[in-house]
This record gives C-alpha cells, sequence and structure tokens, in this order.
C-alpha cells in the first residue's frame, strides 16, 4: 500500500438479508482515498452511499473483501476494537448534527476527548481551539436549542476535529440547511482540508455541495459509474 | 480504565439531564418504586413493632408456668394447691414476707375501639402486690393503685388510648360487674400496657374462677435458671406445668405475629412485579427516546459498556429516588402509629409501628433490586444499539 493511501476497499461486498432475500448492496468495489484528499460520493437513494460510508467508519462490517486504513487492516477487528479504532481515527458530522442537547456546546465538542488520556485543562485547551476554528468561540456555553442550524453543525464540525482524528467523515453535513449556510459549512470544511491537511469523504445529494471536494464518486447500484475531478 | 469511568459518568450524566423530556413516566417509575417500598415498610415497622412489645415485656429474672400444653394464659388452669408446692420450689426468690411469687388470672372483657368504634377483646389480669412489684418498670402515670378487695381497677396506657371509656374515675361494667378505674399505668411501652389490672380474688369471685389461677409468676433466685423449678415440677406427680422464662414466652408470643413480616414481604414482591412492568416499560422508552443519542456517542467511540452502565444506573437512581420517598413516606405516616391488633390470647395487643434504621436499609435493597431489573434488560438494549442509528434519525 502506497503511504499516501489511507484507505483502500479491496474488493468490498456488502449484502443484506431481508426475509428469505439477500439483497446485494455492492459487489467487488474498488476504492482509496488518498491522505489530504476530499471526496464527494454522490448517487441516487439506494445507492449505497451511507452503507459505504458505515464501512469507511467501522460503523458496518463488509459482507466480503479488505477494508484497509493506514496500513491496518479493519474489517477484520472487533466491535470493541472497531469502537477504539473510530475513536482515535475517524472525526463524523452528521445530517441532523446529532449533539447532545442536554450538553452546552462546550461539552458537546469535549466528548470524544473524554476517551482521551488528556487532562482537564488540556481538554479545555483543544475544545477552545476547535470552537475558535470553527467561529464559535462566543457560543461555547450555548446550549443547541438556543443555536441555528448552521451553528449547530459548526459545533458538530468542532467536535468532529477537536481529537484531531486522520479522517472526517460527513453524511450529508448540508442536508438540513438553507444555502447560505450549506456554502458556509462547505467552505469550512474545504479550509479544514486545505488548510489544516484533513481528509474528508462526503456523502450527499448535492451538486452544489460536491464542487467543494477535490474529486467527486458516482456510486450507481453498487459501483462507482464515474470519477470526476472537480478541483 | 479512567477513560471508561470517564465515559460512564457522562454517560449517566447525560442521561439524568434528558429525564425532562421523559418526566412522567420517569415519576410513574419513582411513584411505583416508592409505593411499592412504603408499603414494605409499613409491614415491617408493624412486624417491629409488636415484637418490641412483646419482647420488651419478658424479663429472664421472671419465670411463668402454666399448664402442661397450654400455649397461653387463656387456656391455662392452675389449682391453689399447685400454687403453694411452686411456692415451696428450691430456685425461688424469697424476702422477708415470703416467696416472690405472683399466681394470676387471666380473662377476657369488651371494649369499645376508639379507631373503629367496634367491640374488641381486652385482658383483665388479676394479680396481687407481688406481682405489681415483679413489674419492675410498672408506674402509675395517673391516679392511684386499686384498693384490694373492691372492684377498682387501674389501666394500662395503650388501653386508655386505643379504648373509649376508661378515663378515671369513669365506671365500667363488664357483665353484671360494676368496675371503677382509679389508675392509669404504664410499663415501657410493652404488652402489659394493652391489659386491665385488678385484684386477682375479686375476679376470681366475680368469674366463678373459685380458687383457681391461669398462671404463676415468680422471681427466680439466680437469673435464668429455671432448673430449680423444673426439678419440682418433675418431682411432683400434682404439677402438671410447664415453666420457661417470661423472657422465652413473650418471644414465642411474637414469634407468632412474625408472618406480618413475611406477609408484608409477599405483597411487596407482588407489588414489586408490577412496578417492574411499569419500570421496565419506562426504561425501554427512555432507550427509544435516546436512541440517536446513544448511537452518535457510540459511533464518536463511547463503548457499549458506558451505554449499559448509563442506563442501569438511571433506573437505579430513579427506583432509590422512589425508595427515598416511599422510606419518608412510611416515616412521616406510620413511626409511632399507635395501633392494636389481636394477639396470641384472641386479646387486643396494644403496639406503636417502629421504623429502625435496618428498616430503612431493606426499603432501599428493594428499591435498588427493583432499579438494578428494570434497568437491565433495557440497558442490555442500549449496548446492543446499533451504530448505524445514530445515521438513521431525524431530529
Amino acid at each position: 500500500m502506497s503511504e499516501e493511501v489511507l484507505f483502500q476497499l479491496k474488493g468490498v461486498s456488502k449484502n443484506f438479508v431481508k426475509g428469505k432475500e439477500t439483497i446485494s448492496i455492492f459487489e467487488s468495489l474498488n476504492m482509496e482515498i488518498d491522505c489530504g484528499d476530499f471526496v464527494a460520493i454522490m448517487g441516487p437513494s439506494g445507492s449505497g452511499k451511507t452503507t459505504l460510508l458505515n464501512m469507511l467508519g467501522g460503523v458496518d462490517q463488509p459482507s466480503g473483501g479488505e477494508v484497509w486504513f493506514d496500513s491496518e487492516r479493519i474489517d477484520s477487528l472487533s466491535e470493541g476494537a472497531l469502537t477504539q479504532w473510530r475513536a482515535r481515527n475517524i472525526g463524523f458530522i452528521f445530517q441532523f448534527y446529532n449533539l447532545m442537547p442536554m450538553l452546552n456546546a462546550q461539552r458537546n465538542v469535549e466528548l470524544p476527548l473524554l476517551l482521551t488520556n488528556l487532562s482537564k485543562s488540556q481538554r479545555r485547551h483543544n475544545v477552545e481551539t476547535a470552537l475558535a476554528l470553527v467561529g464559535l468561540s462566543d457560543r461555547a456555553k450555548h446550549m443547541p436549542s438556543e443555536m441555528s442550524g448552521g451553528q449547530q453543525q459548526r459545533v458538530a464540525i468542532a467536535r468532529a476535529i477537536v481529537s484531531d482524528p486522520k479522517l472526517i467523515l460527513c453524511d450529508e453535513p448540508t442536508g438540513d440547511l438553507d444555502r447560505a449556510t450549506a456554502d458556509e459549512i462547505l467552505e469550512m470544511l474545504q479550509l479544514l482540508n486545505r488548510d489544516h491537511g484533513k481528509t474528508i469523504v462526503m456523502v450527499t445529494h448535492d451538486p452544489a455541495a460536491a464542487k467543494y471536494a477535490n474529486r467527486t464518486l458516482h456510486l450507481d447500484k453498487g459501483q462507482f459509474v464515474q470519477r470526476e475531478i472537480v478541483a | 480504565m479512567g477513560s471508561l469511568i470517564a465515559q460512564v459518568v457522562s454517560v449517566t450524566l447525560m442521561n439524568l439531564g434528558s429525564l425532562r423530556r421523559r418526566l412522567w413516566m420517569s415519576l410513574a417509575m419513582v411513584f411505583a418504586s416508592a409505593v411499592v417500598v412504603a408499603i414494605l415498610l409499613a409491614f415491617l415497622a408493624m412486624a417491629k413493632g409488636f415484637e418490641a412489645t412483646m419482647s420488651g415485656a419478658g424479663s429472664s429474672q421472671i419465670a411463668i408456668l402454666m399448664r402442661e400444653g397450654s400455649s397461653t394464659e387463656l387456656n391455662s388452669v392452675i389449682l391453689q394447691d399447685q400454687v403453694n408446692l411452686i411456692a415451696e420450689s428450691a430456685g425461688v426468690t424469697r424476702d422477708a414476707n415470703g416467696p416472690l411469687v405472683s399466681p394470676e388470672l387471666y380473662v377476657i372483657v369488651d371494649g369499645i375501639k376508639k379507631s373503629t368504634g367496634t367491640e374488641a377483646n381486652i385482658p383483665l389480669r388479676g394479680l396481687n402486690k407481688i406481682g405489681m412489684a415483679m413489674r419492675s418498670n410498672m408506674h402509675l402515670v395517673e391516679g392511684r393503685m386499686f384498693t384490694p378487695g373492691t372492684n377498682e381497677m387501674i389501666v394500662g396506657e395503650g388501653v386508655l388510648r386505643e379504648f373509649d371509656g376508661f378515663d378515671i374515675g369513669k365506671e365500667v361494667r363488664f357483665g353484671k360487674n360494676l368496675w371503677t378505674v382509679v389508675g392509669a399505668f404504664s410499663t415501657g411501652g410493652n404488652i402489659f400496657e394493652s391489659e386491665l389490672w385488678a385484684d386477682v380474688k375479686i375476679i376470681q369471685s366475680h368469674y366463678n374462677r373459685g380458687s383457681s389461677y391461669q398462671s404463676i409468676r415468680l422471681q427466680l433466685e439466680n437469673n435464668g435458671d429455671l432448673k430449680p423449678i423444673e426439678e419440682t415440677v418433675q418431682r411432683e406427680p400434682r404439677l402438671n406445668l410447664e415453666v420457661q422464662t417470661e423472657q422465652e414466652y413473650f418471644a414465642s408470643q411474637g414469634k407468632q405475629l412474625q408472618y406480618i413480616a413475611t406477609f408484608g414481604w409477599i405483597i411487596s414482591a407482588v407489588m414489586a412485579l408490577g412496578a417492574l412492568a411499569g419500570a421496565l416499560n419506562t426504561m425501554y422508552t427512555s432507550v427509544a427516546d435516546r436512541a440517536r443519542e446513544i448511537a452518535t456517542l457510540r459511533a464518536l467511540g463511547f463503548s457499549n459498556f458506558s451505554a449499559f452502565c448509563g442506563t442501569i444506573i438511571e433506573a437505579m437512581v430513579l427506583a432509590a429516588t422512589g425508595g427515598l420517598l416511599g422510606s419518608l413516606a412510611a416515616y412521616l405516616f406510620f413511626d409511632g402509629l399507635n395501633t392494636s391488633t389481636l394477639g396470641g390470647s384472641f386479646t387486643q395487643v396494644v403496639f406503636s409501628f417502629e421504623m429502625s434504621p435496618d428498616l430503612f436499609v431493606q426499603g432501599a435493597v428493594l428499591a435498588l433490586v427493583i432499579g438494578f431489573i428494570s434497568g437491565f434488560f433495557p440497558a442490555w438494549r442500549a449496548a446492543r444499539m446499533p451504530v448505524v442509528v445514530a445515521f438513521r434519525h431525524a431530529t
């Protein structure tokens, strides 16, 4: 595996059993994501975009094939090991933000750091840095219910980057936002990729969102149908 | 390990912080737990109070003799010559006036309970001066002692409290006989306070008992040493009597009502099953309500163990809160509450509910068991929550 390749899928397949029927999502899917890449994955509903994202995030296991991450094969890891692997390597950004409604922005961003051995003061410092990066230092004590959708998604971005993961996975990150706010969020992701070297994989329906990525992969019926370099 | 504890603490605090979203269901669980614990504690406090009343009456310095095979004074008969033989026995304390032996009669009369207005049995005990002296904790709290040879009587504080018509100076009719209440006595809250006391000779006369009695009390020379008395009973064929210390006698009487505690546990267990069903529903709802949060935390790298612990601790906190409220309610409503129940001699025993610290511990244990069981299966579900749920659910 090349030193620059962060993620590699080799002949990956994924099947679901529904009653007596076996539904195939992927067959022999191959894919590579380089370090520092910003990849958008597009495709119609049911094409397997989210399933692919789940497998990249160690949330779902493939039925066959191999998944390599940074020279480590992760498809054979146990659930517990995968959980720890996610904590070390992956930052998630969800369509509906998935913030904890009972925690303020600061405490939400701090969550991934509770899985580390950082001291309280180190955690506070990292949280302040992450919130500053997304421009929400002044909203640290605000509850999610006191913030707009765009602000909540920025808190979610801060949460995704606070533990400095190697890969950020975004599931329709602008699906719940208006165009202007969506552009702000996408510019922020672009900035994280360009200026901070973060590797980002983003699933989206929105071609305008995909334009912010370095390249777009189109998924249809379990296969990449074309590759298009956007930037 | 530090990280794991931090995860469990964080998840628990988040679960508790989200209780407002499930306020009514959570309160229902707290209430159910409170009711179960309060009912258990009420029964246990009743049993405890009854036990304390019975055991407080017995002294190991006093022996009580009744006819062989009689479990209570009520169905015992002792003749005067048997009293005389026992009075001569070794092992009996003697003072300047002779042996400290008290032959006693025990008959049942009717009284009207203040609480229900219904008739209930009260024991009327006939005894002499020696018998009174043997109850070392007996003292008059009001009025004076009855005059031997007259229809005067004194009443226990429990009778005064629970029954109508026994105020000092009042005349009370039992059958054809009119009695005058001249005093009230206390024996420190034990069973004797549930009795009326009068001169034994007068009771023998009014109730046609001739020269018979129903029990003999005597003061032992050596504390708890029944052997000389037992030897006398075995040696003398006219003495078909059983001897035991007063402490043993009342302890066995108290045990007859141990079923109160057992009954309390059975009732509570049945109610706990109902509470468990409700609590399980509450906790399953809690897990469903927090499904996206649980899955999100799992996606971020929180362990399934923290999801399990967070849910089970939430259940235990709710149940323990209920247990605490139930204990508090039981304490406020029942501790010191005076009541009476049918004792071993078909007479009313007046006693107070007694909430002791060990009862609170039992209540807390029951609440925590309810919490643990009701939390376990929902917690298991939380721990097995598929992480993909984080990607599915909308706000």
